[in-house]
């Protein structure tokens, strides 16, 4: 008896949603695949992609590789099908959802002073970044502005947390080209910037301090000397990676012409941050759709000009000297104040009067356990986050939860341009460009 | 005891058995050494780190802490292994590096073979490593495993020229293929008529000692030339199924060819055993050589682990075109230009 491949296909392995995800060799790949695959990925008519020619490769040339989920450098649980003719990558495919959580629907079973709890888990290299787009979110359906001194905090905290982000990076990017030094010097600042998030929020990551309302506590005694202190010490350090790095002969042969996008396919593709921005088109939302107090402060908006890996490096140690900029003048401008709004609907009573007041306790109870409700509406708000436009949408039908919670994760759309951006380079090549589209496989997956 | 030494003159079956174990000796616990000192304690404090803390005095018995570790791994052969050859496999490579023991000199005599050729057999059996790594990279079965083992194959071919043209120039000056002969030529040896150190050839052939040592850098797969173990593209290449002790093997023939290469660059270039001031007939070689060889070694050792932590990592092609487009062509004109000079002169 011959095994048919109608057999085969019947087999309950072909039937799980992972064996469907399977890059299949190029010979075999239906019009109709190879259309989703290429076409897609420019927005291109049917007839123009028809007209893409294939790589000219015979099928048994060829080789199909599984990168990741659990590879060294998919940056956790990222999945990529490659097609490889010797090193070279003819396709990529990239399979993502191993680190699939559900936070957006649970984000609909919380109340809206416990979302950021949930929101503050999805990008963990930034975790304030969601709790603010979450926040600015609900304040928008509620219709209420937070005290002066909050907005500020709110752009100190993020600023720094951009900073740690794109130390982040750096230490990854180093490690992913093989300098192994360069990941410790990486992680060495960003545990001094962590170390300082932490004298505020209590945590390291998943702070669930930015709330809506404003932040979750008043700026500790001392602060200014922690910022101060981060201030002085990160220019040298940033200097360090440049001799190290930057002017390096060998780094600059591995990211210089690699991964070149154009402004063009960013935008067909959804793509922003430093990615948008390596290309020469100047895009920030800071600046462009200025949200908290972005339009009082002085920063440049860094662009590059060949779109190619070198470009989104120096553009993130580049945006590190800006956002220590934004620092600076936040510490001069910092208003007195409260640190949350004094909306009794918002914000829970202060603990002393809880122990004067009958309708003081009763009002905390109902705040921790009900929640606030929200009126009916809809609304988005974006905010800048290190990887992009980091975008929050929530539908209310007027009780205390959301009725639909979306996050537009920057990583999510960018993962987007990956089998664009390593289509005919090297492997090697391939890992490097991982690293500069910098996804977190927590905010993709959400 | 120098005297002691120098009279002593065992049957050959002794001397054998004592070559034998003083290699098998010598060679894990150079290994240990360089793991140690620059694996851990020299990468930390590069990296603003401690390093190993616990294990014995300051954490000097961490590498022996781990190899105990990986002695006590299970030894798993993946299925479709070709099993016998994956298990050979890194016998293969440690076999490349106790025969390049075979002919490191530590002084006049202290040596388990002086070889008449030694500088070509040294060339010789450092390339018989790669064809372990063939094995391992063929025989595991694994997409990964196979990229990384003709990566080194690929690497080898590009470094072996280079490494031997590098050679070529300290041979030519030296008059003899003998690793003692250099050692000797470079002791008696004068610089233009000054002969106050000698003639340490890092001196003359200083472009052949930058040669040897990136073909060194190369040969030993350490960044920026490690490709065929690069960990963040190939998950550490041919050694991604190896576990327990068939890794250390593998770990024990990196560090321990790291240390003999050194010794070899220390005797090509720095001089070898000798010190300047000493004449090499004298017995005090018997305990001062192996010292000198050793400090010698540290220095160089210290370079190729410095270039290790320092660098990212070479692309395949570029590693190709840097061998062929630069190493090579320097190295011809170096023989060139030693040539002339020793016609000259």
């Amino acid at each position: 008896m011959t095994t048919t491949h109608d057999e085969l296909s019947a087999a309950p392995v072909e039937r799980t949603s992972e064996g469907a995800q399977e890059l299949t060799s190029a010979d075999v790949v239906a019009a109709a695949e190879g259309l989703r695959e290429r076409g897609a990925v420019l927005r291109l008519s049917e007839a123009d992609a028809a007209a893409i020619e294939p790589d000219q490769v015979a099928a048994d040339e060829t080789m199909i590789i599984n990168m990741g989920p659990s590879h060294p450098s998919t940056h956790g649980v990222l999945r990529l099908m490659l097609e490889l003719q010797g090193e070279m990558v003819l396709r990529c495919k990239p399979i993502i959802g191993y680190l699939h959580t559900g936070m957006e629907r649970t984000g609909e079973e919380l109340t809206y002073l416990q979302g950021p709890t949930n929101v503050t888990r999805m990008d963990y290299a930034a975790p304030l970044f969601t709790e603010l787009a979450f926040s600015l979110t609900v304040e928008r359906l509620l219709d209420i502005e937070v005290p002066e001194r909050a907005v500020w905090i709110r752009m100190l905290m993020t600023e720094m947390n951009r900073i740690s982000s794109h130390l982040l990076f750096m230490a990854t990017n180093g490690m992913d080209l093989g300098a192994v030094s360069m990941m410790l010097y990486g992680w060495r600042e960003r545990e001094e910037t962590l170390r300082f998030l932490q004298e505020v929020t209590g945590l390291r990551m998943n702070h669930n301090y930015i709330r809506p309302g404003g932040v979750a506590a008043d700026l500790p005694d001392g602060w200014r000397d922690g910022v101060l202190r981060l201030l002085d010490m990160l220019p040298p350090r940033l200097q360090e990676y440049d001799t190290l790095l930057t002017q390096q002969p060998i780094w600059r042969e591995r990211l210089q012409g690699i991964g070149v996008i154009t402004a063009e396919e960013c935008l067909a593709l959804g793509v922003t941050g430093p990615i948008l921005r390596s290309t020469g088109y100047s895009w920030d939302l800071r600046r462009d759709m200025p949200y908290l107090a972005f339009d009082q402060v002085d920063f440049d908006v860094v662009v590059g000009s060949y779109g190619d890996c070198f470009d989104r490096y120096a553009i993130r140690l580049a945006e590190m000297h800006e956002s220590m900029k934004i620092i600076r003048q936040c510490l001069e401008n910092m208003p007195k104040g409260d640190y949350r709004i004094q909306d009794k609907k918002v914000t829970p009573p202060p603990r002393a009067r809880i122990d004067e007041s009958m309708e003081a306790l009763i009002h905390h109870f109902k705040i921790f356990t009900e929640g606030f409700k929200v009126p009916e509406g809809e609304a988005y708000v974006a905010v800048e986050s290190p990887r992009g436009e980091l975008g929050c949408y929530i539908v209310s039908d007027g009780t205390s939860t959301p009725y639909r919670m979306h996050v537009r994760a920057p990583s999510f759309v960018n993962l987007q341009s990956l089998p664009h951006l390593m289509h005919g380079g090297l492997v090697a090549d391939g890992v490097a460009i991982i690293s500069s589209v910098d996804p977190i496989l927590g905010e993709v997956d959400r | 005891m120098t005297l002691l030494l120098a009279a002593f003159d065992p049957p050959y079956w002794v001397s054998t058995l004592i070559k034998v174990l003083v290699i098998s000796i010598v060679v894990p616990t150079t290994a240990l050494i360089l793991g140690m000192v620059f694996l851990f304690k020299v990468m930390s404090w590069m990296q603003s780190r401690l390093g190993p803390q616990e294990a014995g005095p300051r954490g000097t018995l961490q590498l022996l802490a781990d190899g105990v570790k990986f002695l006590q791994k299970e030894d798993i052969a993946p299925f479709g292994a070709d099993r016998f050859i994956f298990r050979t496999a890194p016998l293969v490579v440690l076999m490349s590096t106790l025969l390049l023991y075979v002919a490191l000199p530590a002084s006049a005599h202290l040596v388990v073979s002086d070889l008449d050729v030694g500088v070509f057999y040294v060339l010789a059996v450092s390339s018989l490593s790669v064809l372990g790594v063939l094995m391992a990279g063929w025989a595991s079965a694994n997409k990964y495993s196979l990229m990384g083992g003709l990566r080194a194959a690929g690497q080898l071919i590009a470094y072996e020229l280079p490494m031997v043209l590098a050679v070529l120039g300290v041979v030519i000056q030296a008059g003899t293929l003998s690793l003692n002969g250099i050692v000797f030529a470079q002791a008696n040896g004068s610089i233009f008529g000054w002969d106050a150190i000698g003639n340490p050839y890092i001196l003359t052939q200083f472009v052949g000692f930058f040669i040897f040592l990136a073909a060194v850098q190369a040969e030993l797969t350490q960044p920026p030339f490690d490709m065929p173990v690069a960990e963040s593209e190939i998950v550490s290449g041919y050694q991604v199924e190896y576990t327990g002790f068939r890794f250390l093997i593998f770990f024990l023939a990196e560090f321990a060819t790291a240390f003999v290469f050194a010794g070899i660059a220390s005797v090509l270039f720095l001089g070898g055993w000798a010190v300047p001031w000493l004449d090499t007939a004298s017995d005090w070689y018997y305990v001062l050589g192996p010292v000198v060889l050793f400090a010698k070694v540290m220095i160089v050792s210290f370079i190729i682990f410095w270039v290790r932590f320092t660098y990212p990592r070479f692309r395949e092609d570029q590693l190709q075109s840097f061998a062929w487009k630069i190493l090579i062509p320097l190295a011809l004109a170096n023989i060139v230009v030693t040539s002339v000079l020793k016609v000259v002169l």
